[in-house]
């Protein structure tokens, strides 16, 4: 607490000191360029961890510094792909050294869409940061408003009504489908199947539209919020998702049939952008990357959360780990949600679809009409939030994309003291150097696509 | 609910003790965190442990358990270094970048100790509590005479 902050009382005059303290800091802070370097300019240290590595990868450390003997032909250059291009979903960069058209090592630049939004959670409540966090990862943002509340509510110690539990695992599961439905779009259009970027989208509105109505908003909900959720569900609600579950797998055949036996779409996945169990692992890859390799690894079957303990459904896996594993994945797994939310609807019990804790969750809209104490309660909530105890905690949920954490530090005040999002793209780009190396850069787009990274999530 | 150990380790024994983790079945590296302490020293610790400024958090997870520790190790203000866990897991590197790049944690042998979402040459560390906000009075008279 002695310390002063940095920049605040700082007295005139000093500012040569100033400058001068300036620049230390500038050296101080930067460890250099960021890009990829050429070989000849890459330390011999960093190169032989490079070499399994930016393929980043064990084997590559146990090579002999010394044993590395490069000889390229005059072909081998340095491209970038991105920060601006169709194919990068969002604002990735790649930086490729190519020998013709073969890849051999790739680095991945991010951070172009860095919002500071850990620092930001700092400066609000606990009930304003699911509004923050919904804006990570912009295709599944109820799973992380899920994170957030869960790592909230385990900070309390709270235990939630079984409808709130149950409303939650519905979303959760829609979600995964529009998800895995704009990943489907988004790798037609990449791979030249525009047909299948319209039918992606075209299912995945009649979700959102489901979604606006629940919530009011199609993306960005703020609906899963610490201590159950915002709003029950309206009227006619199980109309809906029965006309949701009765459209889509009918449609899914329809892409099986479009994609998945179609000779051209299986040249340009089979056997591309190859990635094994162990360097999966290694790597620290979730989600359907981790699950095409063959390991069968799902959170919400092995750390159940939720309810997914009482539901049936079947973790989806791969065998080799290339494209069209991911995309079958994926695939499934929209079927296996399905099959997810046909129970949720028969078992939606009923009660509270939030905790009727005064400390945590406003009051209902109708009483705050008619209670000056509810006004009141209404307007402490609102400005103040509520106060969580000290501590820590790390909460991790199966988000489309993979194992979504939130590291949450608590000092006892009404906003979180450190707040740290561990989000699956941002981890999954690793792989892409090793799903690249090797290949072609014609490939390089239809392994970028299967990695499905949402650069909101990413940067942060 | 997920369950989780926590361990407190001395910053010496780190790279022993997560070797020796990872050899009991802790295939993977899931997070690394870092925080800064500064505006919250008193927190709750077990005996014995020393409070530094930083703590890095690194979440472990063993698939064949289906178990996970998460490890807490205080790193002093004066000193803000820590061995990299890179040759254990490789997939900790751009976590630790990211710990470096808004904390400013040093991994000592990282391989590509670079900035990841900050661009390079930014001054200072934003995650840090005394990083200034870089709020900036704005007067919104007009000024007389101009206009």
């Amino acid at each position: 607490m002695s310390k002063k902050m940095n920049d605040s009382g700082k007295v005139d005059g000093a500012s040569q000191e100033q400058e001068a303290e300036s620049l230390a800091l500038v050296s101080e802070t930067s460890e250099g360029p960021q890009e990829l370097q050429e070989v000849e300019d890459t330390g011999r240290f960093e190169l032989s961890a490079e070499f399994g590595s930016t393929l980043r990868l064990p084997e590559g450390v146990d090579v002999d510094p010394g044993d590395i003997d490069i000889e390229f032909s005059d072909e081998k250059m340095i491209i970038n792909m991105g920060p601006q291009h169709p194919s990068t979903h969002g604002v990735l960069r790649l930086m490729m050294e190519l020998d013709g058209e073969v890849i051999l090592r790739t680095k991945p630049v991010v951070g172009y869409l860095h919002t500071g939004m850990e620092k930001t959670a700092e400066g609000l409540t606990f009930l304003q940061g699911p509004t923050n966090v919904t804006r990570m990862d912009y295709l599944s943002p109820f799973h992380n408003e899920l994170v957030f509340s869960m790592a909230t509510e385990k900070l309390l110690g709270l235990e939630l009504p079984d409808r709130a539990s149950w409303i939650r695992t519905l979303m959760c599961e829609l979600n995964r489908c529009t998800s895995h439905l704009m990943w489907m779009a988004t790798n037609g259009m990449d791979l030249g199947s525009s047909s299948m970027m319209i039918y992606g989208f075209r299912e995945r509105e009649m979700i959102l539209a489901f979604f606006e109505k629940v919530t009011g908003l199609r993306m960005n909900h703020n609906y899963i919020r610490p201590g159950g959720v915002a709003a029950d569900l309206p009227d006619g609600w199980e109309d809906d998702v029965l006309a949701i579950l009765e459209t889509i797998p009918g449609r899914l055949d329809e892409y099986d049939e479009l994609l998945t036996g179609q000779p051209i779409f299986r040249e340009r996945v089979d056997n591309v952008g190859i990635i094994t169990a162990e360097q999966a692992i290694a790597l620290s890859a979730t989600g359907p990357i981790l699950r095409s390799t063959g390991v069968a690894w799902d959170l919400r079957r092995d750390m159940p959360y939720l309810n997914y303990d009482q539901v049936e459904f079947d973790v989806i896996v791969g065998s080799i780990g290339d494209c069209f594993d991911r995309y079958s994945v994926r695939l499934n797994e929209i079927r296996e949600s399905l099959r997810i939310i046909a129970q949720v609807v028969e078992k939606m019990p009923a009660g509270d679809y939030k905790i009727q804790d005064k400390k945590v969750t406003p009051p209902p809209r109708l009483r705050i009409d008619e209670s000056m104490e509810a006004l009141i309660h209404h307007f402490k909530i609102y400005t103040e939030g509520f106060k969580v105890p000290e501590g820590e905690v790390y909460v991790a949920v199966e988000s489309p994309r993979g194992e979504i954490g939130c590291y949450m530090v608590s000092d006892g005040s009404a906003k979180p003291y450190r707040m740290h999002i561990r989000g699956p793209s941002f981890v999954n780009l690793q792989t892409l150097p090793t799903m690249l190396r090797g290949g072609i850069i014609a490939d390089a787009i239809a392994a970028i696509s299967s990695v499905d990274p949402v650069m909101g999530e990413v940067d942060r | 609910m997920i369950t989780s150990e926590v361990l407190h380790i001395e910053r010496s024994n780190y790279l022993a003790t997560v070797t020796d983790l990872k050899s009991q079945g802790y295939e993977m590296c899931i997070d690394v965190a870092g925080v800064d302490y500064l505006t919250h020293p008193g927190r709750e610790l077990p005996e014995g442990v020393v409070p530094g400024r930083y703590e890095v958090v690194v979440n472990l997870l063993s698939l064949g358990n289906r178990s996970r520790v998460r490890i807490r190790v205080q790193v002093p203000e004066d000193d803000p270094t820590i061995e990299t866990l890179f040759f254990l897991y490789p997939g900790s590197e751009a976590m630790e970048r990211e710990v470096y790049d808004l904390v400013g944690i040093r991994f000592k042998n990282h391989p590509d100790l670079t900035r990841i979402l900050m661009p390079e040459g930014w001054e200072g560390h934003p995650l840090r509590k005394d990083y200034s906000m870089g709020a900036v009075p704005i007067q919104f008279k007009s000024v007389n005479g101009a206009g």
